[in-house]
């Protein structure tokens, strides 16, 4: 995707590249939820189907040099940072040209040379390091901002709240961004938080700035996200922002979800991003399908490229354990 | 210099000599921190690079680690070992791992000092010895060094090395005064100290137990046992050639520590010495550790907890049949 310009409105053509990206990670969710199906994936998987706006408008938004940290939902995060395909699904595929060289999965994608720092299966993980990434980059007065993803049921846990207490009191270049989905595995939000329709409260907790967002509205996801890079980087303090969107899919592959009703999951479907990006450019059949062919083709490439990776040796499991 | 001094010199040291070191914890600016061993570094080096933190354990170690992944050299404080248990999420599963799940990709060069010890009577909760906990976890290095010599350079290659470090002080050693070199120097991460030359027995010891192994080494020559002191200084890597090579020489082995014997480093070293020098060895190998409770308030019952001299020097006399 070619990158945006910042400071003006959103052409269509910058419209029509979220798509590609969007659709990039639908397609390949939509495949690796069918190669697990089908016996071909090791491990533990979770796919962020109903979400792509939320990777695809942050991600878009952050400059060379930013840094990152995702969780255990991070193909998308991954992909739309603009590590190839191929790289992720080797990975999955845990094969040495994977992102992760095969040591890390689905649930730990990383990508150093493009700022990602790892996904964390750890929920609330990552929050504590974009903190003192952060603040790093004050301390040195470089025009960098490390930028967390979290779901709404990692407000919960421990890490969250001395992370943005820290960098607020302390004012790092951070951004946190939480993926307000509702659901937290199987527990829905009004059962885990007393603020679970409005997270944005627990910023106000911190006195840390929020900006609330339509998750399902990658242009508005874009600009939401680019106001928040651009507040953290001035050295101004940390934002919060608090992204409505909607899970699509089970918790994770294999999920019978038998916690959720059909009315929630047909609400899910209702906000789906890409149909709403979709009716907002205006694309007719012919149109859209030559966009949904494309990124079935990079996928289908990046399944093969995967498949026929590399084992790693036994013994390799003994390497990258110190520096 | 002092233990304390030692501690602190390193960390000016390194803070003088490169941008990219800073420290942060609990009360350690203004008040020096609890132990007094950050005295005088706010004052030189400024609130930017000395940080006080809110007390929030997770986030001091974790954003350690992230300023260590974006290309810094922190050194963090714990100021309290039992208060490390809090940090233990962001110590094990993240500095530690971070290397390898990332295929070699990223490195976290942090260091984590923390301090511990009973003989004061805090109770329970201040002064565990839970070295053990953090040798178990691959992708950390641990050190415990015991003499200002030792923990001034080991210290510093602490902050040097690309790997998370974390690094135990032992409270009742802060005070304790030993020559040091003029110009700090390194000491590398693996390499065991012979504190004192002897041939009947080996102690192996680590943080206090080796200033009470010596105590019990003095005893024991009066009775005709001379005695081998070795200190590993560094847990992981532990310099295992140095452990066997004198176990090979002396035939006997007490291995001692503050910490409770069960489970405790010693318990490593046993199976270390057994596996690699069991044709030499002569008689069985001692522990030496505290009993298996929490550590009682009353000094009495502290006391009867942990090891005293009296405790190393019966474990050397059963080596030797004495
Ligand atoms: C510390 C911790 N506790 C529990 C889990 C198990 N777990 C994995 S994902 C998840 C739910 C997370 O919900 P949320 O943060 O909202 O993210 P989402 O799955 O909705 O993307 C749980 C409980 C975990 N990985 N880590
Ligand atoms: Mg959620």
């Amino acid at each position: 995707m070619a990158k945006v310009e910042k400071k003006r409105a959103l052409n269509e053509e910058t419209l029509r590249d979220f798509l590609r990206g969007m659709l990039l990670i639908r397609r390949f969710e939509e495949h690796v939820e069918e190669r697990f199906r089908a016996g071909d994936l090791p491990g533990f998987l979770h796919v962020a189907i109903g979400q792509e706006a939320v990777a695809v408008g942050v991600c878009q938004a952050m400059e060379e040099g930013d840094v990152f940290a995702s969780t255990h939902r991070a193909h998308g995060h991954t992909l739309a940072r603009g590590t190839p395909p191929k790289a992720v699904m080797a990975e999955l595929y845990g094969k040495i040209e994977g992102c992760s060289r095969g040591y890390g999965g689905s649930m730990h994608l990383y990508d150093l040379e493009r700022g990602n720092f790892g996904a964390n299966a750890v929920i609330g993980g990552g929050l504590p390091h974009v903190t003192g990434a952060g603040l790093a980059f004050k301390l040195r007065d470089e025009p960098r901002v490390a930028l967390a993803f979290f779901g709404d049921g990692a407000t919960n846990i421990g890490t969250f709240h001395e992370s943005l207490n820290l960098a607020q009191l302390w004012k790092t270049k951070t951004v946190f961004v939480c993926e307000n989905n509702h659901w937290a595995e199987s527990t829905p939000g009004w059962q885990h938080s007393p603020v679970w329709d409005d997270m944005s409260k627990r910023a106000l907790a911190f006195d840390m700035r929020s900006i609330k967002v339509d998750g399902q509205d990658v242009e508005a996801v874009f600009e939401a996200a680019h106001e928040a890079l651009e507040f953290a980087r001035s050295g101004e303090g940390p934002v919060f922002l608090d992204v409505e969107t909607y899970r699509m899919h089970g918790h994770f592959i294999g999920d019978p979800q038998v916690y959720r009703t059909k009315e929630d999951r047909e609400e899910a479907a209702d906000n789906d991003p890409i149909t709403r990006l979709r009716e907002r450019l205006a694309l007719g059949d012919d149109e859209f399908k030559a966009f949904d062919d494309q990124a079935n083709q990079i996928v289908e490439e990046a399944l093969e490229f995967a498949q026929n990776g590399t084992d790693p040796q036994p013994e390799d499991a003994l390497k990258n354990v110190y520096a | 210099m002092t233990y304390r001094e030692a501690v602190r010199d390193a960390l000016g040291s390194a803070m003088r000599k490169d941008e990219d070191v800073f420290i942060m914890g609990e009360d350690i600016a203004e008040m020096g921190g609890s132990m007094a061993v950050t005295q005088g570094l706010l004052e030189e080096f400024g609130p930017e690079r000395v940080r006080n933190t809110p007390i929030s354990e997770m986030a001091i170690v974790g954003a350690g680690i992230g300023a260590a992944m974006a290309g810094m050299r922190p050194v963090v404080e714990i100021m309290y070992e039992d208060f490390l248990t809090l940090s233990l999420e962001q110590i094990v599963n993240q500095a530690a791992k971070h290397r390898y799940m990332s295929g070699g990709q990223l490195k976290v060069p942090l260091t984590v000092r923390t301090q511990g010890g009973a003989g004061w009577s805090p109770g329970a909760q201040h002064a565990q010895q839970l070295e053990a906990w953090l040798v178990h976890v691959p992708g950390l290095k641990v050190a415990y060094p015991s003499m200002p010599e030792d923990v001034r350079g080991l210290l510093w290659t602490a902050i040097y090395d690309d790997n998370p470090v974390i690094l135990f002080e032992h409270r009742l050693l802060y005070p304790v005064k030993g020559q040091v070199p003029e110009e700090l120097e390194p000491i590398p991460l693996g390499k065991a100290r012979t504190i004192r030359e002897g041939t009947d027995v080996t102690v192996i010891a680590i943080g206090p137990l080796v200033h009470r192994a010596v105590g019990a080494a003095k005893q024991a020559e009066e009775e005709g046992i001379s005695v081998e002191i070795i200190d590993p200084r560094t847990l992981q890597p532990l310099d295992e050639d140095a452990l066997v090579a004198s176990v090979k020489k002396t035939n006997r082995a007490v291995v001692a520590h503050e910490a409770v014997t069960r489970m405790g480093f010693g318990a490593e070293v046993a199976a270390v010495l057994q596996y690699k020098a069991f044709d030499y060895l002569d008689a069985p190998i001692e522990r030496v550790g505290a009993k298996f409770a929490p550590l009682a308030f009353a000094p009495v019952m502290e006391q009867f907890i942990i090891p005293q001299p009296e405790d190393v020097l019966a474990a050397i006399k059963r080596t030797v049949g004495k």
